[in-house]
């Protein structure tokens, strides 16, 4: 038997090749570990009985030879994902008791490849927040605790629960999804690998909308290699969302190991922000000494528009939230309270489904859009995100990829943040550029502050260039060699 | 710019959102702090700027136009919180 507590997904993948493992055998000891872990509430519904179903057509497949990229592998699914026959909430009492009757196109695609499916992860409510404290199901307790104390910290988010159920070893692997940050700021704050894809990359297919031209879904695992396993099954062009790129899909884990001798690293000076904690500046210095270290010439670039960013997300992602969560209404699917007449169950059923940070995004995103205000907001957002874009392109000119750290602080306190939004907004101030850019980027974990908390630097990349990420990204995971684990305390 | 009880009545009217009367002021209050905090893009000259209407620099991709699913008004009312013989049901809208 394997040593869960040192198994990667890409080590499963081949010792389940090599038979020296039945994915019954591996599913079965993952059940226990999410049975035994309920008290980081990472997982909002376990599929214990699909599991092992799952497992066992796997290990029919393997042995006759048949197996698929993510055969017999055992991962938890975001709640985002419409899953066929399996309740799937977004984090949300408004979709409390959903029970899909299709199947997203991503986690199809990753079910075809063989992939076991342990449950469905905790979340922000409709992918709202940095933190899983949003979620109607609780917040996650990151597994992670600061030297010497047992102040339950937050795994990050939206994606808590995935990054929590990874790196508590709940599961092999997990998908997020990253509207402005919320596969790589939970990765980089539980000590694991995210990636962001290019947005296209994946299918939005069946993934419960937040704003439609920020979402991408990606996964978040133990190691760069896993990841380029995962995205490799989750990737590739479907016809069912008009925004999937009908671009072919390279072999992203051909990629790893090639280093990055004579790739040109951009620094972008605007993200050296004022009062940024000094176990970042020097994280972020790490990282270039260690890319300097492989090879890599170092350049400096300039994002002049980076300090717009997050404001204009904060006027696009409300905006595209407002309209899409309209469909929630309370007569076709989803919570319902009873009014006077059509309008009053409306708006009765959506303030008893939604919780407070979607409500606040409704309504500053209605704002935006109303007439009169429109052209003030959402246009100019709309030309700043233009500028943005056109920022990278120029960076692009002088360097392969960018580095920069992922996360401006390590994980916090629950509660520490939950009364002033705009502090929970900063989180995500080095993810967010990448979103309303298109681009990918991926966080590598790469040290851990004096308290013991995991911090992760980013890469970012040209569009549709995630192989220089998994590339570059290796090159970091074995330079860092991070060895750091949470203590099992909740075991 | 920034709002007031009024215009949160008003917001909340068009998002089809119950907020009850002694909430307008505080959500007027979290409101004008984010609008205050988005108020820096007006330091930005952006009138020759195009704005980015897609992400994606390729054309929106179509399918062809033609039937290709159906016959599943039963998987169409599976959620639905209150159904009659296959109809959604709402409250009386016709006198």
């Amino acid at each position: 038997m394997s040593d869960l507590a040192t198994l990667t997904l890409a080590g499963a993948r081949d010792a389940l090749r090599r038979k020296k493992i039945s994915s019954r055998e591996l599913t079965t000891s993952f059940i226990k570990e999410v049975e035994g872990a309920r008290g980081l509430n990472a997982f909002v519904t376990e599929t214990p009985e699909l599991a092992l179903d799952m497992a066992t057509r796997a290990d029919a497949r393997l042995s006759r030879g048949e197996a698929g990229i993510l055969e017999g592998v055992p991962l938890g699914i975001k709640d985002l994902f419409c899953t066929k026959g399996v309740k799937t909430t977004a984090g949300s009492k408004i979709l409390g008791n959903f029970v899909p009757t299709y199947e997203s196109t991503v986690t199809r695609q990753m079910f075809d490849a063989g992939a076991v499916m342990l449950g469905k992860l905790n979340m922000d409510e409709f992918a709202m927040g940095s933190s899983n404290e949003t979620s109607a199901w609780g917040p996650v307790i990151s597994p992670w605790q600061r030297k010497g104390s047992n102040t339950p910290l937050v795994p990050g988010g939206s994606s808590g629960g995935s990054a929590a159920a990874v790196s508590a070893r709940l599961c092999l692997g997990a998908t997020g999804t990253d509207t402005g940050g919320s596969i790589r700021q939970p990765a980089a704050v539980a000590g694991i690998t995210g990636i962001k894809p290019t947005y296209g990359r994946c299918s939005r297919w069946g993934i419960v909308a937040f704003a439609s031209s920020l979402d991408q879904a990606g996964p978040m695992a133990h190691t760069v290699r896993d990841c380029a396993i995962m995205l490799q099954a989750m990737s590739g062009h479907d016809p069912k969302d008009s925004t999937s790129a009908p671009i072919a899909v390279p072999d992203f884990e051909a990629a790893i190991g090639k280093g990055v001798k004579g790739m040109r690293v951009g620094i972008p000076k605007e993200y050296r922000l004022d009062g940024m904690p000094a176990e970042i500046e020097a994280l972020w210095a790490q990282g270039i000494a260690w890319m300097k270290d492989a090879g890599a010439e170092i350049v400096d670039v300039s994002l002049p528009h980076t300090k717009y960013a997050l404001p204009a997300y904060y006027i696009v992602a409300p905006a595209e939230a407002s309209s899409n969560l309209a469909r929630y209404d309370g007569v076709r699917y989803g919570l319902r309270v009873n009014g006077d007449d059509v309008i009053d169950l409306y708006e009765k059923s959506r303030a008893a489904g939604f919780g407070r940070e979607v409500q606040r995004r409704i309504l500053i995103g209605t704002y935006v859009l109303s007439a009169g205000y429109y052209d003030a907001y959402y246009l100019r957002a709309q030309k700043i995100r233009t500028l943005i874009a056109r920022d990278f392109e120029q960076a692009f000119e002088k360097c392969d990829m960018l580095l920069t750290p992922t996360s401006p602080s390590p994980a916090f306190g629950i509660g520490e943040k939950t009364d002033d939004p705009i502090s929970m907004y900063l989180n995500d101030v080095f993810t967010v550029t990448v979103n309303l850019a298109g681009l990918p980027g991926i966080s590598v974990p790469a040290g851990v502050n004096n308290e013991g908390l995991p911090l992760g630097l980013q890469l970012i990349g040209r569009a549709f260039d995630e192989a220089t990420l998994f590339r570059a990204g290796q090159v970091i995971e074995d330079a860092a060699a991070f060895k750091a684990r949470p203590d099992s305390w909740w075991k | 710019m920034s709002v007031d009880e009024k215009t949160v009545r008003k917001v909340a009217k068009l998002a089809r959102l119950a907020v009850p009367e002694e909430r307008l002021a505080p959500m007027a209050g979290e409101l004008n702090k984010i609008l205050a905090w988005v108020e820096q893009l007006g330091e930005l000259d952006v009138n020759n700027v195009e704005p980015m209407t897609s992400v994606a620099k390729m054309r929106l991709m179509r399918r062809a136009d033609v039937v290709n699913d159906g016959n599943i008004a039963d998987d169409l009312m599976r959620n639905a919180p209150n159904a009659i013989d296959n109809y959604f049901t709402v409250p009386k809208v016709v006198e």
